[in-house]
């Protein structure tokens, strides 16, 4: 029998997910969803008008919505205007403006006590060569927002600073004048995606980049495969989703000389590869957080 | 269901289980489209949007 045709009555709850693009996930959330028997409605941002005085509710966006948009400022400012009509988003604004933003990031963790490389942000090139020679090369420069390793710089030493920040002065992007600039970690050539629902480690994945490749983003073609948990690793990715208040987050961290170390929280997470890399229905363990949700 | 590309007039098949938003790419020329699929389920296809600088996860 085909999903759409089982007789088992939906639940009486209703999920949406607000989408800008369908990728593998959404489509991946779109079925666990029937397969529980979800209401599930499907919203497009970008046919969106949302009136400040009217009162959205339930009947229309769902007893939980699901924040699934690739852009991230379209899918804050959605989230706002529903967060204040009462509605249950998943990531509510506080974490997504948080994970969408390294330097939020980077401070809602250090408050944490939650390990992190060392961070330091500037807003003028002059101050960043002040920050980098503080930090000391080899050194990473980052942009604020922005996802996928776009962008993101291995620093070697003053020339290299000097012709990337005048690079960044050239782009006409005012968020690229705010540079964040982080140590660089020794750390083997992978980094750590650990999947955190709720309050539970869902999965956890080594990204290992190509040959020749420095970032280990799986966008740039990193090869994923089964990451142990391990105590240290599950109390530090738990402590970070905490940290940026919590959901449906991938915790990537390095492994450090000294440990474990978190570099970045996601929010509107990709996880094909962690699905892959582990068998793990990863989909239906987010659609099973949100039906807990809508029960509160 | 089949497309007609609106750039170089190629022949787009879309999968039967396509959903909304999906991404379908022309094979002849590269373009991408993202799938509208309207209330009465009638497919149309729309230029994707080209990446922004806020894109990501």
């Amino acid at each position: 029998m085909k999903i759409g045709e089982s007789e088992i009555p939906f639940l009486p709850k209703k999920l949406s997910i607000i989408f800008d693009r369908t990728r593998w996930e959404e489509k991946a959330l779109i079925k666990a969803a029937r397969r529980k028997r979800l209401q599930t409605e499907l919203i497009d941002a970008k046919t969106l008008c949302l009136d400040v005085e009217t009162r959205y509710d339930a009947k229309t966006y769902g007893d939980v919505v699901l924040q699934r948009c690739i852009s991230y400022f379209r899918g804050l400012h959605v989230t706002a205007v529903l967060e204040k009509n009462g509605l249950s988003v998943v990531n509510s604004f506080d974490t997504s403006l948080v994970c969408g933003n390294k330097l939020l990031t980077s401070l809602a963790l250090a408050k944490a006590k939650v390990p992190t490389p060392k961070t330091c942000v500037t807003f003028t090139p002059e101050a960043a060569l002040e920050a980098m020679d503080r930090i000391g090369y080899p050194a990473v420069i980052k942009p604020v927002i922005g996802s996928w390793g776009r962008l993101i710089a291995p620093v070697n030493d003053r020339a290299t600073a000097e012709t990337i920040l005048e690079h960044r002065e050239q782009m006409n992007s005012s968020l690229l004048q705010i540079h964040y600039i982080q140590e660089m970690v020794n750390r083997p050539p992978r980094d750590i995606r650990t999947i955190v629902v709720g309050d539970r480690v869902t999965v956890s994945i080594y990204r290992s980049a190509p040959a020749g490749v420095w970032r280990t983003n799986v966008a740039l073609g990193a090869t994923t495969t089964p990451c142990p948990i391990t105590g240290e690793l599950e109390d530090v990715a738990i402590r970070a989703a905490k940290a940026v208040g919590g959901g449906v987050l991938a915790v990537d961290s390095m492994e450090s000389p000294d440990g474990i170390v978190v570099h970045e929280v996601n929010s509107t997470i990709e996880f094909k590869g962690a699905a892959a890399a582990t068998g793990v229905d990863i989909a239906k363990k987010i659609i099973e957080y949100l039906i807990e949700i809508s029960k509160r | 269901m089949k497309c007609r590309c609106s750039e170089c007039d190629g022949e787009i098949a879309v999968p039967k289980d396509a959903v909304n938003g999906e991404i379908v790419t022309c094979p002849d020329c590269g373009l991408e489209f993202e799938l509208v699929i309207d209330k009465d389920g009638k497919c149309s296809l729309k230029v994707a949007e080209v990446v922004g600088e806020d894109w990501g996860e």
